[in-house]
């Protein structure tokens, strides 16, 4: 008999298993060929510290440069709004939370459900309207290719099946809710393939333009 | 034997009046029957007009691989109780557990029943049917597959009792040693209700079988064929601690403050959200209570194969393996696999650097 059931349990069972290797795998060859290719030696005496300036970057840089959100507000904002409601649906809702504690045995406290469903419902519609200025605005629709637009979906999918198992708009339960690990699923194995991997390896560029200039004694 | 037939032959009306019953304790009683079957009240004179004409329908009651819990579920029913059900609503024909030193008796009273009411019984069936094997459940020398097709061939419905009969339950469970299966994977051509749960509420029991009584038909089902009056919402919809989910407030343990306060036991392994079933409206010992209510998550267990649904006490987004162990294994790969590459990647510069050739300006020249 093939009910929900089983799906639920396959995607619960051998498919997060499949999705996590992959995962897993993937963003640790990535960042190691990366890390362990290493630079060549600079010889240069230094004129300031490495560490103070990689590390303030890491921070300033969170921070949108003034002239690109004069040029461009809606992008920077929409920009905010969606990472930020994405990242408070994935690590402060507690069944979330369960999950991560059961796979590195670390945890921390949730916020209330209700406030998550709302975050999520707003960064739902700002993932929309992110699509449709991509789609209307000249210059964004041709800076687009085909993996943009995979990330974008692979990135939105979860927030409409967990928003649509959340409110249990899909019946029976165990389907919406295995739909929505199955969309998890699919950003796990697609991301350390693809443009995703910027939430790893944002940190490794800023440090690297940080302490490049702190170095060189230069604001970076 | 020609006294039960004449009972048999009576109208239900006839012989609550018989047994003496007022007017006003039978419309009573069709008033909770109608209630309890989420029946609107100007729907109660229908009720009492349909039971008062109703024949008491026989009912062979077959038990194969169970625990009997099912059989001890029903008989703790409340409304209608199961006296009520057996003398005033059916005619429970054959009940093998309930028969079992009656011996050849029971199987002959089987088989009066079935020929007596040819097309018009009900068959109840609680305990999954093996098929590896036929040795593995029999009764009376009768293989459980057997009885189960001789049975069922004449009867107006099968009604399966309990998660067992319902998707195979226990006996199904990983790695299914008896071939066990469900009632509706062998019965293809009667209709099937699914009263699932392990056991099932003894109120939804009853219910099925006074909705058959009541209306003629079996009552509209899920996906799963269950009952959509008493399965057609999830016990996280109805449960009383709902609220305590949506404000993010979980007990932790099963003695913590949390769990004191009546909150929400999600992280202590409830699957109320994927259950379907009347557990926190019915409850349960003559609505005395109900398992979230008395502090311990739902089990889940009228979905089909919750045995294998992962451990009891893990959180409903825990995925069902040893995700710890197998981090550390994967992380592992993932570190050597990255520290071959980038070995790969040096060893490439190193080369390309070893061939790369200096050219000066007179190098140049010369070639020019």
């Amino acid at each position: 008999m093939s009910t929900s059931i089983d799906f639920l349990l396959w995607v619960r069972g051998p498919g997060f298993d499949i999705a996590l290797f992959i995962f897993v795998v993937g963003v640790l060859i990535r960042l190691l060929e990366v890390l362990i290719l290493g630079r060549k030696p600079d010889y240069s005496e230094p004129r300031g510290a490495e560490l103070g300036a990689g590390l303030l970057t890491l921070v300033t840089r969170t921070a949108p440069e003034g002239g690109s959100f004069k040029r461009s507000p809606f992008t920077v904002v929409g920009g905010y709004i969606w990472h930020i409601g994405f990242l408070v649906s994935l690590f402060l809702f507690v069944p979330h939370i369960e999950l991560i504690d059961s796979v590195l045995g670390i945890r921390w406290p949730g916020i209330a459900s209700n406030l998550v469903d709302a975050i999520s419902a707003v960064t739902i519609v700002t993932l929309v309207a992110m699509l449709f200025s991509r789609l209307s605005h000249p210059v964004k629709r041709f800076l687009s290719g085909p993996e943009d637009y995979l990330t974008w979906l692979v990135t939105f999918l979860p927030m409409l099946t967990g928003y649509l198992a959340y409110h249990r708009m899909i019946d029976p339960y165990p389907l919406v809710l295995g739909l929505h690990i199955l969309s998890v699923e699919l950003l796990m194995v697609l991301f350390p393939f693809t443009k995703l991997m910027h939430a790893f390896t944002f940190i490794i560029a800023r440090w690297y333009n940080g302490a490049m200039a702190g170095r060189r004694g230069v604001q970076s | 034997m020609a006294d039960d037939r004449k009972k048999l032959s009576m109208t239900l009306g006839e012989s609550l009046r018989q047994q003496g019953v007022s007017r006003r304790g039978f419309l009573k009683y069709c008033a909770a029957t109608a209630s309890m079957m989420a029946l609107p009240p100007n729907m109660v004179p229908a009720v009492a007009q349909a039971l008062e004409k109703a024949r008491r329908p026989s009912v062979i009651w077959l038990s194969f691989q169970e625990c009997t819990g099912c059989t001890e579920s029903l008989t703790r029913s409340h409304s209608p109780s199961v006296e009520n059900l057996i003398f005033d609503h059916i005619s429970l024909d054959y009940h093998h557990t309930l028969q079992v030193a009656s011996g050849d008796a029971a199987e002959a009273a089987r088989e009066a029943a079935m020929h007596e009411n040819e097309g018009k019984y009900i068959v109840v069936v609680d305990g999954s049917i093996p098929l590896a094997n036929p040795g593995y459940s029999a009764i009376a020398g009768i293989s459980n597959l057997q009885m189960l097709e001789e049975t069922v061939a004449g009867a107006a419905a099968v009604v399966a009792v309990g998660s067992c009969a319902a998707f195979g339950g226990l006996p199904h469970a990983n790695p299914n040693p008896t071939g066990a299966v469900s009632v509706g994977e062998i019965i293809k051509d009667k209709p099937v209700v699914n009263v699932s749960g392990c056991p099932p509420i003894p109120t939804v029991i009853t219910g099925v079988l006074a909705h058959f009584l009541t209306f003629g038909s079996l009552p509209e089902l899920d996906a799963l064929g269950r009952p959509m009056v008493f399965f057609g919402q999830s016990i996280h919809d109805r449960c009383y601690r709902r609220p305590f989910y949506d404000k993010g407030l979980f007990a932790e343990t099963f003695d913590d403050e949390g769990a004191r306060k009546g909150w929400c036991l999600f992280r202590l392994g409830c699957k109320g959200p994927m259950t379907y079933n009347a557990c926190a409206t019915a409850k349960w010992n003559q609505g005395t209570s109900w398992p979230v209510e008395s502090g311990h998550g739902c089990l889940g267990c009228s979905e089909p194969d919750f045995w294998d649904a992962g451990g009891f006490y893990n959180a409903l987004s825990i995925p069902d393996s040893d995700l710890t162990r197998k981090t550390g294994y994967v992380v592992g790969a993932g570190v050597a696999l990255g520290a071959a590459a980038g070995a790969l990647n040096r060893s490439t510069r190193a080369k390309a650097a070893a061939k790369h050739e200096t050219v000066t300006i007179d190098d140049l020249d010369k070639k020019s």
